[in-house]
């Protein structure tokens, strides 16, 4: 027999076990490896502080999405010796492989930053990019009798990069119904030389920010965080002070990435965009948050890149040359708060413009411009996440290489 | 959008960053850094050259990696390009704006 290994029971290693069980010559076995017993459905932490979801709503058993092919061993992962193509599971056991998949995605690491996982965190510093973070903030919520809320991106890349955004545009939302406008201010503080960074989305999406009152700091570097005081410091001295603040801290890759001395500063792996190959080795192949290409780190790149992942595994098995295809495309659902949301549609070369998707001059969902309907496609999204996403089924109408049907390109032709 | 830099002809995109890296030389740096309040000195070229070869690498750019790149920390980037290091720096070196999703 030969072995194919997954590490990552999450989105991408998920649906790359259903992929696999269906069409892995039988002279292979399929091993997928993680230390969790419980899948999070991760769109959902961004309803949490908000109340809208549960944590009841977005968890479910990870093997009752596993496929029986599928042997699960649900362990930490120490070390990948890629010389010996062994993975070293904490506890002493070495698990032999002739293909292997990385697909550990990522996770927040708040002690990058001097005072930010101190004796202030989950107390008035928050994360919402974890289970216990996003419920923990919303207990913070309920309980907040008002005053200047900071909304803050440490460095990029982070996973679901237009999340901190949503969250700005929905907790605006969230106090007006409280009835608390008047006692909430709100700043949006980033890296970034702007909230939106693409010119057709500032062009078009910049009066957001402003007709919901919400103020932007740009340019900000995070050096430290001083929380007795309530301040954020970046490297040139420049100061924000906040009552409440709701970081995403800096995103970094597993660490046993960094143990097998194979990952970036950040420990992600470095991948070939195109092919999804590692440049690692020629059998190792990455997909999801894991890689560092230069898409967004999102669920929907994730599922785009599985369809050319499956293709090259088989090719690779074969011995013949890879598909060097991947587009970058990714397909997100902005909210925008009020019962509205964006939809986005964008790959390595083109940025999100508007129009209508998936069917040209119809619809029913319109890019870049917010909507009723696209609010509740970001709702049925998550019927389509257990159901069809991960367990590696087709999604109608959405092709992985992006379409430019039905989008107006002309409006960056300046 | 063509236009003429310190006697070459390049194309910009909307936001004043050059198209082709090919098009960028030392004078058109220059003359870019001018327009970002930047005075190029022996210090910065390091930093300009790290950033490209970084880009032709397509490892995407950040603070933290500049500043793990034992050319120049954190602080001395921000030296070098005052405001927004990563903004002005990737201007003048003739790459993209380090851009989110949306």
């Amino acid at each position: 027999m030969k072995h194919l290994v997954i590490l990552g029971a999450g989105t991408a290693g998920t649906m790359m076990s259903n992929h696999l069980a269906k069409s892995l010559p039988k002279e292979w076995d399929i091993t997928i490896i993680d230390q969790r017993k419980i899948h999070h459905y991760q769109p959902g932490y961004l309803f949490i502080p908000f109340g809208t979801y549960t944590e009841s709503d977005i968890v479910k058993p990870v093997k009752k999405f596993l496929p029986s092919r599928a042997k699960y061993i649900q362990k930490p992962i120490l070390n990948v010796d890629k010389d010996k193509d062994l993975v070293h599971l904490e506890g002493g056991q070495a698990i032999p492989y002739d293909l292997l998949i990385i697909a550990t995605g990522t996770d927040i690491a708040p002690e990058e930053t001097p005072g930010m996982a101190g004796p202030h965190w989950h107390k008035s510093i928050f994360d919402f990019y974890t289970l216990n973070g996003a419920v923990k903030l919303h207990r913070a919520l309920e309980e907040w009798n008002g005053g200047h809320l900071v909304v803050h991106i440490t460095e990029m890349p982070i996973k679901c990069p237009v999340a901190p955004l949503e969250f700005t545009f929905l907790a605006e939302s969230y106090f007006h119904e409280k009835g608390m406008s008047e006692k909430v201010k709100i700043t949006f503080v980033t890296p970034m030389d702007g909230a939106f960074t693409k010119p057709v989305a500032s062009d078009q999406l910049g009066h957001l920010l402003k007709d919901k009152g919400i103020d932007v700091v740009p340019n900000f570097n995070v050096m430290e965080i001083d929380g007795d005081a309530k301040k954020l410091i970046d490297y040139e001295g420049k100061e924000v002070s906040y009552d409440l603040l709701v970081t995403v801290p800096t995103n970094k890759g597993a660490e046993y990435i960094e143990r097998s001395g194979f990952g970036d500063e950040l420990n992600f792996v470095p991948t070939h965009k195109g092919t999804l190959q590692s440049k690692v080795k020629d059998n190792i192949f990455c997909i999801g948050d894991a890689t560092n290409i230069p898409a967004s780190k999102a669920g929907s790149v994730a599922h785009f890149e599985g369809e050319i992942l499956m293709e090259n595994i088989k090719r690779f098995i074969e011995g013949r040359e890879l598909k060097d295809e991947f587009d970058g495309h990714a397909n997100c659902f902005v909210e925008t708060g009020h019962g509205k949301a964006l939809l986005i549609d964008f790959n390595y070369t083109h940025q999100p413009v508007s129009g209508t998707f998936p069917f040209p001059g119809i619809g029913p969902l319109t890019l870049l411009r917010e909507s009723r309907m696209n609010h509740m496609g970001k709702l049925a999204f998550k019927w389509v996440y257990w159901n069809m996403l991960i367990t590696g089924r087709h999604i109608p109408f959405v092709p992985s290489k992006m379409s430019e049907a039905g989008k107006n390109f002309e409006e960056i032709q300046s | 959008m063509e236009t003429t830099i310190a006697g070459k002809q390049v194309k910009l995109n909307e936001q004043g960053y050059l198209t082709d890296l090919n098009e960028w030389n030392r004078d058109v740096a220059a003359a870019l850094a001018a327009e970002e309040g930047v005075e190029l000195g022996e210090e910065h070229w390091p930093v300009l050259e790290y950033l490209q070869s970084q880009h032709k690498q397509e490892v995407p750019l950040t603070i933290r990696n500049v500043g793990k790149s034992g050319i120049v920390d954190i602080k001395g980037f921000y030296a070098l390009f005052p405001g927004g290091p990563l903004k002005k720096a990737s201007r003048i070196a003739g790459i993209p704006k380090p851009a989110s999703c949306i």
